[in-house]
């Protein structure tokens, strides 16, 4: 807690306002982000929770301008340390990835380029943005691996990627993404396709960037036990929007919002020794084709009423830093758990 | 390596010989007996036993093989049975006749070809893409011998600016200008037959490297379209290209017997066309034998090629 709380006072780095982000595809509209707000502070480290096709990795990608030619988004705002994205042209932003902001991957086997060294892949990143000769370059590549701790870097350097690990593919793009000096690491699902001795590894080793190279990580993720242990923010999205947002110790010990909740009782408690089913929540992620008019969740949640499909919720502020899209308040919920109201809709 | 391309050969060797047995195999077992071709009907059986001894052909057939065999390993491929001349002699001119016309032509559509699938591959579904993939698919549907045709008849016939058959006008063999005005039309008729296929290839290769994860990722790390299309797709692409031109390498001896054979160029195409025609088994075997030991030899030098360009296959051994 004292640790989260000493990031708070940070400066606000980005700043993510109703971000709506729809693909055209086959004269079909997706919209993939419906109005996704969030914000990073500087030595945050906010996970964005969600399922598949709840649009974190498109929410990001907006964020980054990495969208194919057939995605267009609209935000009531979208700034990065006071400068306006959405006026930026497609150079200057592209300028901007890398050096302001860099993101990494869900599958590090395919990230690189497999008949590239992986010192080429350094060494790109360098020139284009420290200005250094190749010499120089190649002495920082050697020190970034070094610092994502990869073992006898001056060899490494030399290799190709089909030569290392998942996991050390990884700590490569990490490496790359240290030589540019970011103030934002985007990480979209970057232990997914590792080990879980692996992933914790990385989790750490994204922390410890954190902390030594002061840089801001957005780390999305669908798995709630790595974030408990490496966030101090959670964003949880669902159907292209924002459902809750606080504190990491808000969301785990008073979530408001159902689908938070929903999420919590879904995750395998071991150490508590009770032996009880785990909760899964019935139903699919709503369509993206033709998204509901009101709560993207209403239809799978156990409380809802006819307001819920009726429109979108608006936020309510639970403390300064949590609030939740509901229609109810945090006691009504618990009411209708007391009275055993709410089973009635969803079986 | 060295151990992998050594093995590569080792094994390419009883490969070859098998052919060399289908090659026989098949002509032995063609519905005419070679002798028809040296003999005719009202030469006594005497005689025709003579020319068969005298042939070998009284021999039985594994000796013919060995015997046939044995030549080929020593450059000896025989005679033809209708104008009794070395195989080897025809095939030491007409040979490099038919490099000089396909090797130009196929260096250059794939010269082109890559600029051209560069370009379509990386503006997917932009108009610049259509109008070549467009031209490519016509391209493909047009068959050699009818563009030859329309060549002949426009360039040959009604603007009467090129010959429209040989190498040479008799009496200018050592004329340059006077062998390109002959080469210009089988040229530019292989070329275009080269061209859409080539350059589809190198579209749909670049298509599927622009798809790949690590385009993505040098995008987010700023990379712009030049550096991503220079520094990174290009090679990734050139590499499955350099070994594709290992197995064009039976296409330097049969590669243009259609377009030869329509304008006269004296190259293997019309003298295998011919000794098909007149049954002269003893060409269309060593042709057989030739073209696909290069088969096998491209194949060879792909795999070499590729060991040499691809440091994910140097781990073999």
């Amino acid at each position: 807690m004292d640790e989260n709380k000493m990031t708070q006072a940070g400066e606000r780095l980005l700043t993510v306002d109703n971000l709506k982000t729809t693909f055209m595809i086959h004269k079909t509209k997706v919209e993939a982000v419906r109005g996704a707000s969030i914000h990073v502070d500087d030595g945050d480290i906010l996970a964005v929770v969600g399922e598949s096709g709840s649009g974190k990795s498109v929410l990001m990608k907006s964020i980054m301008g990495l969208l194919p030619e057939n995605a267009q988004t609209t935000a009531d705002s979208l700034v990065y340390m006071g400068r306006n994205l959405l006026e930026l042209s497609a150079d200057q932003r592209r300028k901007m990835r890398g050096k302001e902001f860099a993101m990494i991957f869900q599958d590090p086997m395919t990230a690189l380029n497999p008949l590239k060294k992986i010192g080429a892949h350094l060494t790109e990143v360098l020139m284009r943005y420290r200005k250094l000769n190749k010499k120089q370059a190649r002495e920082e590549a050697i020190e970034a691996l070094r610092k994502v701790g990869i073992p006898s870097p001056e060899k490494r350097l030399d290799q190709y990627p089909h030569e290392f690990s998942g996991g050390m593919r990884q700590r490569v793009l990490i490496a790359m993404a240290l030589c540019c000096k970011p103030k934002l690491l985007i990480a979209d699902e970057p232990t997914t396709a590792l080990d879980v001795t692996i992933q914790a590894q990385i989790l750490e080793l994204l922390k410890q960037l954190r902390d030594e190279e002061k840089m801001s990580v957005v780390l999305i993720t669908h798995d709630l036990g790595v974030v408990a242990s490496l966030s101090n923010r959670i964003s949880v999205m669902y159907g292209g929007l924002i459902m809750e947002e606080g504190l990491t110790d808000e969301i785990f010990y008073a979530p408001k919002h159902p689908y938070t909740r929903a999420l919590l009782h879904a995750i395998p408690q071991p150490t508590t020794g009770v032996k009880e089913r785990l909760e899964a929540i019935p139903g699919m992620a709503p369509s993206l084709t033709n998204p509901p008019a009101g709560c993207p969740f209403a239809e799978r949640c156990k409380y809802a009423c006819e307001k819920c499909e009726a429109a979108i919720p608006a936020y309510r502020q639970y403390t300064k830093t949590q609030r939740a899209m509901c229609v109810f308040t945090e006691e009504e919920l618990n009411a209708m758990d007391k009275e055993g109201k709410a089973d009635g809709r969803t079986e | 390596m060295a151990k992998y391309i050594i093995k590569r050969i080792l094994a390419a060797i009883p490969m070859v010989l098998i052919i060399t047995v289908i090659c026989f195999a098949l002509m032995n077992l063609a519905p005419y007996d070679a002798i028809d071709a040296m003999t005719t009907p009202n030469m006594s059986p005497e005689t025709v036993a003579l020319i068969k001894a005298k042939y070998g052909y009284d021999q039985p057939v594994y000796i013919q093989y060995i015997r046939w065999l044995d030549g080929l390993i020593n450059g000896n491929f025989g005679y033809s049975i209708v104008t009794h001349q070395s195989i080897s002699a025809d095939l030491a001119i007409r040979i490099p006749n038919t490099i000089k016309l396909i090797l130009p032509a196929y260096l250059l559509a794939y010269a082109l070809a890559i600029v051209l699938g560069l370009i379509a591959g990386s503006h997917k579904n932009k108009w610049v893409d259509k109008l070549i993939d467009g031209i490519c698919a016509i391209g493909i549907a047009l068959p050699t011998f009818w563009v030859s045709m329309l060549l002949i008849y426009f360039l040959g016939y009604k603007l009467n600016v090129l010959p429209i058959v040989g190498m040479h006008t008799i009496g200018q063999e050592n004329s340059m200008i006077d062998y390109l005005r002959h080469f210009l039309m089988p040229f530019i008729a292989l070329f275009l037959s080269f061209l859409p296929d080539a350059t589809r290839y190198v579209r749909s290769s670049t298509i599927t490297q622009y798809s790949e994860d690590y385009v993505m990722v040098q995008q987010a790390f700023g990379a712009s379209k030049a550096e991503i299309m220079f520094k990174h797709v290009c090679k990734n692409v050139l590499l499955p290209i350099i070994t594709k031109l290992g197995m064009a390498l039976p296409m330097l001896v049969t590669g243009a017997i259609i377009t030869e054979t329509i304008f006269g160029w004296p190259g293997v195409g019309p003298y295998f066309v011919k000794a098909i025609q007149g049954m002269d088994y003893p060409i269309v075997m060593v042709i057989l034998v030739l073209s696909s030991t290069l088969v096998i030899l491209g194949n060879l030098l792909s795999d070499i090629l590729y060991c040499l360009t691809d440091p994910r296959i140097k781990d073999l051994g």
